[in-house]
């Protein structure tokens, strides 16, 4: 169920804002073949590759013009190198964490765009893992690039990576506690004073959905 | 209370003795160094240093003047910016969004607005006018970001002319931003469904004598550098990295380029309407400090090329809208030089208040709550002056983004630093830093 | 006016302080803490591309904060960057000035989170706030001459312990902004 256009009431129809800022992202279900453009090429592909294939991708999406494997975390490493050496997917953009606190034992995600520069053409890796259990290996041995990434998604979301060289917090101070990008870490702004009055700061204003 | 005295020569640390070193104490710290019988140290270039782009901390293990280890210490810049936005809408976002990338606003821009067009569904729907000047205005910020460089490059490895040539052009660029979007830096100029407001009146004239003064000014620097033997001694052979170490570190730009392999996704992956424009994609296959030097030199004449072609569109689409057709996300864009500044034109006004119910109703809208937009992930990358700047946008369905993840260019560039400058001497680790062109803004959001 | 008119022409009469002040404001070093944004346009400023501040004499930055007198904290300071910041400020040998400029130098900015400081002078004495999102390079150089003429008014010996005790005791009742009633009264 996705929202579309901005009128008409939705949830309870308090339209005052005084509701707080509730996120809640929709849901999506994996996408039914064909997939259209290169896509069918790449899931065949890889499908060939890697015998193991239905048991490892949970899911296949694509939306916008856009493929995302769901890919289970134990078998991260393996799909990568597949997708590395055979599909030429060469470069991986990095790793960008998302956290959704209603998908209970899914909450964080690990984002992985990859891209493959000899045939022109963009994927998507998204690994989910519990908040109890947030360990994803790490893909430092196949692409070292995602070194600096994987410390930044430790840093801001608290996911560990399993044989990371060196997993250290790299953006906040070395012993800053909390991890700051999860939905329940708060925003931290102070009330702006004026003479007489202050202004909350963002997070605590009143929100329209 | 333990008193920190700001102005003691060394302080016991629990990793070792921690000497600071002020000036005209040369002789007293060897002496400690002698008689600690360490040989190897361990250098920090602080946050705070002239020669490091911005708040990079690099810490070196030296041997004598060999570098034996560098790494590099960011984050001292963090803003929590991504944080930042998912509390603000859509459009708000282009502001914070502007100032990661300091050197190259319009880009951020561009990628965020290009992601929520996605989102969107409407990248078709964005006037062609809007498109041509998105070209143009990046094209003009690609010239002031290698401007600054080229500048800051040369004056770290101690050429300080090329620094003022440098920033002269740069002002040239400044003045016509000023002119476009009223503001020199972080614009906030694109907006999601177009730009914010259309060229003023004789922009396209002014910007064509900025052009053909800027193509007569870069050869200034041309002249003082290229060629030059002592430019020459410092930056060839200096800062190695071939193809294969370009690809498994995730680095694009200029510094993939001058492994000889011509990436440009401006080419490769249009967007914006690129693959209406002629130019070239400027390569270099020495895979050093030079090559990355000539590259951006010769990209700023591919983007003056570029400019030239925009405004001749420019003069053919005159009049058209600058703002997508759909008035539920249309920022209602139609501003003019009030009194006290920058208002809403008085046509505007009389239309929504007088003539249009609907318009004023999208008007209130859209200022106060903002426009929605599908539930969804996108990731859209452009061609930064540092490479490819890709914007990771979630949304639920809302009017604020849920997630708002960029993939910065300079990120993945520093982490090249270890592999350029092990085994080299401490004075080519400058040139290249200043040859990944970093941006600490970008490197920490 | 006074003795100078009567004493044989030659002669110039002024004070140690304003000797003193005028002597300081016009040999200020800059030290280099240029962060983000902000720090382009001190560039801008600095370059004498367009914006020239070699005309006060001030084009030199000093990379050591030892021989720097002004400090402009250009650009946002994050909690990680603070300590730097006051050990920059602590190694930089009296008299002393700092510039916090731009909006995230003097109160946080844009930027009310976790991550940066709400104004410099949570960790350093302020002397000028320019406000600006950048300032532009005039606007720079406009603080840059308020701060010359505070300079040259500023005391020494007894009269500057006297008036430091007066501004303690001004800033010590001094109604907080809070209570204030500004436009609400």
């Amino acid at each position: 169920m996705t929202d579309s256009g901005m009128f008409g009431a939705r949830g309870t129809g308090d339209t005052s804002g005084y509701g707080g800022l509730v996120r809640t992202p929709a849901a999506t279900g994996s996408s039914q073949r064909p997939y259209g453009g290169y896509f069918d090429e790449i899931a065949d592909d890889l499908e060939r590759a890697y015998p193991e294939f239905s048991l490892a991708i949970e899911r296949v999406v694509v939306d916008r013009g856009e493929l995302t494997l769901h890919v289970k975390r134990e078998k991260l490493v393996e799909v990568a190198m597949i997708l590395r050496d055979t599909l030429k997917f060469e470069m991986c953009m990095g790793v960008s964490g998302v956290h959704y606190p209603q998908n209970t034992d899914r909450e964080l995600v690990a984002v992985y765009p990859l891209l493959s520069m000899t045939n022109n053409r963009r994927i998507r890796l998204e690994v989910s893992v519990p908040d109890s259990d947030a360990h994803i290996p790490s893909l430092v041995e196949v692409w070292a690039g995602n070194n600096w990434h994987e410390r930044e998604t430790f840093d801001m979301f608290g996911i560990i990576f399993d044989g990371h060289p060196g997993l250290t917090r790299i953006l906040m101070p070395d012993d800053w506690a909390g991890h700051p990008q999860r939905k329940d870490y708060a925003l931290g702004g102070i009330p702006v004073e004026y003479k007489g009055a202050t202004t909350p700061p963002p997070s605590d204003r009143r929100s329209y959905k | 209370m333990t008193t920190f005295d700001p102005y003691a020569p060394s302080r016991e640390t629990t990793e070792g003795t921690v000497f600071s070193v002020t000036g005209g104490d040369w002789d007293a710290l060897v002496q400690e160094i002698g008689s600690t019988k360490e040989e190897r140290v361990v250098v920090n270039m602080g946050p705070q240093h002239p020669s490091t782009h911005g708040v990079l901390r690099l810490i070196l293990e030296l041997e004598g003047e060999t570098v034996t280890e560098v790494r590099c210490g960011v984050g001292y810049l963090h803003t929590g910016i991504e944080k930042n936005m998912e509390f603000r809408n859509w459009t708000q976002g282009t502001t914070f969004v502007t100032r990661m990338d300091y050197l190259g606003p319009i880009f951020n821009e561009t990628a965020y607005c290009l992601a929520i067009e996605k989102l969107l569904g409407i990248t078709n729907d964005v006037p062609e006018r809007a498109s041509v000047i998105r070209v143009m205005m990046m094209e003009l910020n690609r010239i002031s970001s290698h401007m600054v460089a080229l500048g800051t490059g040369a004056l770290e490895l101690g050429a300080i002319t090329p620094m003022f040539f440098a920033f002269r052009e740069r002002e040239i660029v400044l003045d016509l931003f000023e002119m476009i979007s009223g503001l020199r830096m972080n614009m906030a100029y694109i907006r999601p469904g177009g730009v914010q407001q259309d060229l003023p009146e004789g922009a396209i004239p002014k910007i064509r004598d900025a052009v053909k003064l800027m193509r007569k000014n870069f050869k200034d620097n041309t002249s003082l550098l290229v060629g030059n033997s002592i430019w020459l001694k410092r930056t060839q052979g200096i800062g190695y990295l071939d193809l294969a170490g370009a690809t498994t570190l995730g680095i694009t730009g200029p510094v993939l380029r001058s492994t000889g392999l011509p990436w440009d996704l401006r080419k490769v992956q249009p967007y914006c309407g690129y693959e209406n424009y002629n130019f070239d994609v400027i390569t270099a296959d020495t895979c050093d400090v030079y090559g990355r030097f000539l590259i951006r030199m010769n990209e700023l004449e591919q983007s003056l090329r570029i400019i030239e072609q925009a405004l001749d569109k420019l003069e053919l689409l005159e009049g058209a809208p600058v703002m997508v057709a759909d008035k539920k996300i249309a920022w209602p864009a139609q501003l003019a030089l009030g009194s006290d500044g920058l208002g809403n034109s008085l046509n505007h006004i009389r239309e929504i208040m007088g003539t249009s119910m609907e318009s004023l109703i999208h008007h209130f809208k859209l200022v106060t709550e903002g426009f929605h937009v599908p539930a969804g992930q996108v990731y859209q990358a452009v061609e930064s002056p540092r490479g490819e700047l890709g914007a990771h946008v979630v949304s639920d369905g809302g009017t604020r983004p849920y997630r708002m993840h960029f993939r910065e260019p300079s990120f993945n560039n520093l982490q090249a630093t270890s592999a350029m400058s092990e085994g080299g001497m401490i004075a080519d680790i400058i040139g290249a830093v200043a040859s990944i062109d970093p941006v600490m803004g970008g490197v920490d959001r | 006016m006074g003795l100078e008119e009567k004493i044989p022409s030659g002669f110039l009469l002024t004070t140690v302080e304003k000797l003193a002040g005028y002597m300081r404001k016009n040999s200020l070093w800059p030290a280099t803490f240029g962060l983000a944004c902000c720090a382009i346009e001190m560039m801008a400023v600095g370059s004498a591309a367009k914006y020239d501040i070699s005309r006060f004499g001030m084009e030199v930055f000093r990379a050591s904060p030892r021989q720097a007198d002004l400090m402009i904290v250009a650009g946002r300071v994050s909690n990680k960057m603070a300590p730097v910041l006051r050990q920059i400020y602590d190694q930089m040998s009296a008299p002393k000035w700092v510039i916090a400029m731009g909006a995230c130098a003097s109160s946080g900015g844009m930027f009310n989170n976790y991550a940066i400081v709400q104004g410099v002078d949570h960790v350093v004495p302020v002397d000028i706030y320019l406000p600006g999102c950048p300032p532009r390079p005039e606007m720079l150089m406009d603080a840059i001459l308020k701060l010359h003429e505070k300079i040259y008014d500023e005391k020494l010996g007894t009269n500057r312990a006297q008036i430091i005790k007066e501004v303690e005791l001004a800033a010590m009742n001094a109604k907080p902004t809070i209570q204030m009633k500004g436009l609400l009264a």
